[in-house]
C-alpha cells in the first residue's frame, strides 16, 4: 500500500542501508567542516556573523540553502501533486517575496546592524523593551519554522527508513537534533554557512536530475507533462486550474488570499534569513547575495513544476498520502525505474539523503538565529544591560543553542501529519505581522517611536499566534493538530490577512498616540548609516 | 549645492548625523533610493496580488487554454517568475549607477582617515 510497507516487505534492507550510508557521509563531511570552522571561531563576530568574510556568491548560495527548506522540497512538491495548480502558488509567493528583501531591507540592515534583527529594530528606540520584543518574536517565528522542518523529518523517517516503531522515530529525531546542535555550537555561523552551501548544491543537483528525468519522459514538452498529470490525477483539467484546494467555498478563497499575502511579505521578516546579510563585508555584497539567491531559488521553484506535476503524472493515484510530504522521494523511485529496480532504489536513496540534509541544514540555521537573538538581544543587552564580556556572550549563545535544540527535538517528536509547506506559511505570517512592520517603519519613517515598535511587534505576534491557535490548523477538522477537539472560531488557516495589516496599523497608531517624541538624532544616525554604510561593522 | 560635512581626520568625535541628514547631497541619495524602490515595491505587490485574486475569483479566465494543456494561470505564474528576475536586475543596475557612487562619496568623507584603520581591524 504505502511505500514504507513496501520497503518493509521486500528488499528494504538494502535501500535503507544505502540511504543511511549516503546520509552518514553527508553528516561526516559537514561535521568535519564544522570542526574546521570551529577552530577559526574565536569571538562574537565569528560566532554570529562568520567573520563577515563570505563573498556575495557564497552567501547567496547559503541563503538559498537556508531558504529552500523541507517546505519547498517536500511540501510544495506534495501540495502540487495533490492539488495541482493551487500548490504552485507557494513557489511563486516564496520567490516574489525576495524583492521586498532586495529593494527595502537587505542593504540597510547590513549597513546598520551587527548580529541580529534586534540591532536594527532597537537602534532608535529605548533598547531594553524593544530588544526583548525582537528576541521574543525571533524565537517564536523560528520555532514555528522548526516545527515545520521537524514535521518533515518525522514523515521522512517513517516512510524512507521503514521505521514504524515510536521509539525508532524518536531516536532518529533526537539524532537529527544532536547533529544540528553540534553544527551550531562548534561551527557557529561559519560552520553553519558552509553546511548551507553544501546542502544547496546537493539539493539543486538532486532536483535538476529528477527534473531532467521527468522532462525526458515527456519529451521536454511541458504541455504533455501537464496533460498526463491532469489525466492521472483523476480530476481532469481542473487539476491545472486554480481552485482545487482553495476554490471550494467563499472562506477558502479568502484563505488563499491570506496565504498569498503572508508568503510575499514574510521573507523579509524571517530572522534566520536576515542574519545571513551580516556574513558579508558590505551592503553591496549583501545585494549581490540576494541576487544570487533570487537566481538560484527561482530556478529551483521552476523545477517544482516538474517535481509536483511529475509526481501527479507518474505515481499511481492514491499512493501519495496526504499531506503529501513524501511525493518527491516517491517520484524519485518511480522515475528511477520503479519499486524493486536498482535505479529506483538508488534515486530514492539519493533524494532521501538530500531531503534529510535539507532538513538538518535548515534546522541548524533556525537554531542559530534564535540562539543568537537570545544571547545578543536578551541575555547581553537586557539581562546584563550590555555589560557581558564577549566570551560570556558567545558562551550564552552556545548554551541557548542547546536549549533551543532540545525544544526542536521535543517538537519533532510531536509534530506530524501536517503539510510542511502549510506550517512554514504560518511562520511567514507571524514574521510578516510581527517583524516586517517594525523593520520598515524603523528604517523609513521618522515619526516611529518605541511605543509604536512595541505595539507592532507584540500586537502582530499575539494576533497571528492566537488566530492560528483558534483556526482549523489546531482544532475542529480531521486534519487539525487536535482533531478530537473544537475550540476554534477563526475560519482561515492562515492569519496573514488580519494580522499583517494589524501589525502595520498598530505601529502607526502606537507612534501617533505616543507621549514621547521620536529620537530625531538617533533617526538621523540610523538613516545616514543605513543608506551610506558609514560606520558599518 | 551644500554637501555633507567633512570629518576631521584624527578625531574620535562621531560625525554630526543630523547635519548630514539635512544636507542636499544626502537628500539626493535618499530620493534616488525611495523614488525607485517605493513605487516599484508597490507595483510588484499589486501585480502579485492581482494574480492571486484572479486565481481566486476568475477561475474561468485562468483556465483558458493557451497552448496545449498550458492555460492562462500557468502563463501568468511563469510571468511572475520573469518579472521577479527582471526587477532584481533592474534594481541592481539602478543601485550601481545611482546609489553606490552617492553613498560612497558621503561615506568616504564622513569616515575620512578612520576607514583605513578600520579595514585593518
Amino acid at each position: 500500500m504505502n511505500l514504507s510497507q513496501q520497503l518493509a516487505a521486500g528488499g528494504a534492507g538494502e535501500h535503507r542501508a544505502l540511504i543511511i550510508t549516503l546520509f552518514a557521509a553527508f553528516v561526516a563531511a559537514t561535521l568535519g567542516i564544522t570542526v574546521w570552522a570551529g577552530r577559526q571561531t574565536k569571538g562574537a563576530e565569528d560566532f554570529y556573523a562568520g567573520g563577515r568574510q563570505f563573498s556575495g556568491f557564497q552567501n547567496g548560495l547559503a541563503i538559498s540553502g537556508d531558504y529552500m527548506s523541507a517546505a519547498s522540497f517536500l511540501g510544495i512538491a506534495g501540495a502540487i501533486a495533490l492539488f495541482g495548480y493551487d500548490g504552485f502558488l507557494y513557489s511563486i509567493g516564496f520567490l516574489v517575496a525576495w524583492l521586498v528583501a532586495l529593494l527595502l531591507v537587505a542593504e540597510p540592515l547590513r549597513n546598520s546592524g551587527r548580529f541580529t534583527m534586534g540591532d536594527v529594530l532597537a537602534y532608535r528606540m529605548r533598547r531594553r523593551p524593544v530588544r526583548t520584543a525582537a528576541g521574543a518574536s525571533t524565537i517564536v517565528v523560528s520555532i514555528f519554522y522548526l516545527l515545520a522542518q521537524m514535521a518533515g523529518a518525522g514523515a521522512l523517517v517513517t516512510l524512507l527508513l521503514g521505521i514504524t516503531s515510536e521509539a525508532g522515530k524518536i531516536l532518529v529525531v533526537v539524532l537529527v537534533g544532536i547533529v544540528m546542535i553540534l553544527y551550531v555550537t562548534i561551527g557557529g555561523m561559519k560552520g553553519t554557512t558552509w553546511v548551507q552551501m553544501i546542502k544547496a548544491v546537493l539539493l539543486i543537483a538532486g532536483t535538476l536530475l529528477i527534473t531532467f528525468l521527468v522532462l525526458l519522459k515527456f519529451h521536454f514538452n511541458l504541455s504533455e507533462l501537464l496533460g498526463a498529470a491532469a489525466a492521472n490525477s483523476g480530476k481532469g483539467e481542473a487539476f491545472l486550474e486554480p481552485g482545487l484546494k482553495y476554490g471550494a467555498t467563499a472562506t477558502s478563497k479568502i484563505d488563499f488570499i491570506s496565504l498569498g499575502i503572508a508568503l510575499v511579505l514574510g521573507t523579509a521578516g524571517l530572522p534566520h534569513i536576515l542574519i545571513r546579510f551580516y556574513t558579508v563585508p558590505t551592503a553591496k555584497a549583501a545585494r549581490k547575495s540576494v541576487n544570487w539567491a533570487i537566481g538560484i531559488i527561482g530556478v529551483f521553484y521552476l523545477m517544482t513544476i516538474a517535481l509536483g506535476f511529475g509526481a501527479a503524472a507518474l505515481i499511481k493515484p492514491g499512493d501519495i498520502e496526504k499531506p503529501g510530504n513524501t511525493a518527491a522521494p516517491q517520484l524519485a523511485e518511480v522515475i528511477g525505474g520503479g519499486a524493486g529496480s536498482t535505479g529506483g532504489a538508488v534515486l530514492l536513496a539519493v533524494i532521501s539523503a538530500v531531503a534529510f540534509a535539507t532538513i538538518l541544514a535548515v534546522v541548524a540555521g533556525l537554531t542559530l538565529a534564535s540562539s543568537s537573538s537570545f544571547a545578543h538581544d536578551i541575555y547581553v543587552n537586557v539581562l546584563r544591560k550590555g555589560e557581558a564580556t564577549e566570551k560570556e556572550e558567545v558562551g550564552a549563545a552556545r548554551w541557548a543553542t542547546v536549549g533551543i535544540g532540545a525544544v526542536a527535538i521535543v517538537l519533532g517528536v510531536f509534530a506530524r501529519g501536517l503539510n510542511v509547506a502549510g506550517l512554514v506559511a504560518l511562520a511567514f505570517a507571524v514574521a510578516a505581522s510581527a517583524n516586517l512592520p517594525t523593520l520598515l517603519y524603523s528604517l523609513f519613517w521618522k515619526r516611529f517611536t518605541t511605543q509604536g515598535a512595541l505595539w507592532s511587534i507584540y500586537g502582530g505576534l499575539a494576533s497571528s499566534v492566537l488566530l492560528v491557535l483558534f483556526s482549523p490548523v489546531v482544532s475542529g477538522k480531521e486534519t487539525s493538530m487536535f482533531p478530537g477537539a473544537d475550540f476554534g472560531f477563526f475560519p482561515l488557516e492562515n492569519p496573514g490577512l488580519i494580522s499583517i495589516p494589524l501589525g502595520f496599523l498598530l505601529g502607526w497608531l502606537g507612534s501617533l498616540l505616543s507621549k514621547e517624541e521620536p529620537d530625531a538624532r538617533k533617526y538621523a544616525e540610523l538613516e545616514v548609516r543605513s543608506l551610506t554604510g558609514t560606520g558599518a561593522h | 549645492m551644500s554637501s555633507a560635512p567633512t570629518r576631521d581626520p584624527g578625531t574620535q568625535e562621531p560625525p554630526d548625523y543630523r547635519q548630514v541628514q539635512s544636507s542636499a547631497e544626502f537628500a539626493r541619495l535618499r530620493r534616488s533610493h525611495r523614488s525607485f524602490a517605493f513605487p516599484l515595491t508597490l507595483a510588484f505587490i499589486l501585480w502579485y496580488l492581482g494574480y492571486v485574486l484572479l486565481s481566486s475569483y476568475a477561475g474561468g479566465f485562468m483556465g483558458t487554454k493557451v497552448l496545449g494543456h498550458l492555460n492562462v494561470a500557468f502563463v501568468l505564474g511563469i510571468a511572475q517568475f520573469a518579472t521577479t528576475f527582471l526587477i532584481a536586475w533592474w534594481y541592481s543596475r539602478h543601485a550601481a549607477a545611482r546609489l553606490d557612487p552617492k553613498a560612497e562619496a558621503i561615506r568616504a568623507r564622513l569616515e575620512g582617515a578612520v576607514t583605513l584603520e578600520k579595514d585593518g581591524a
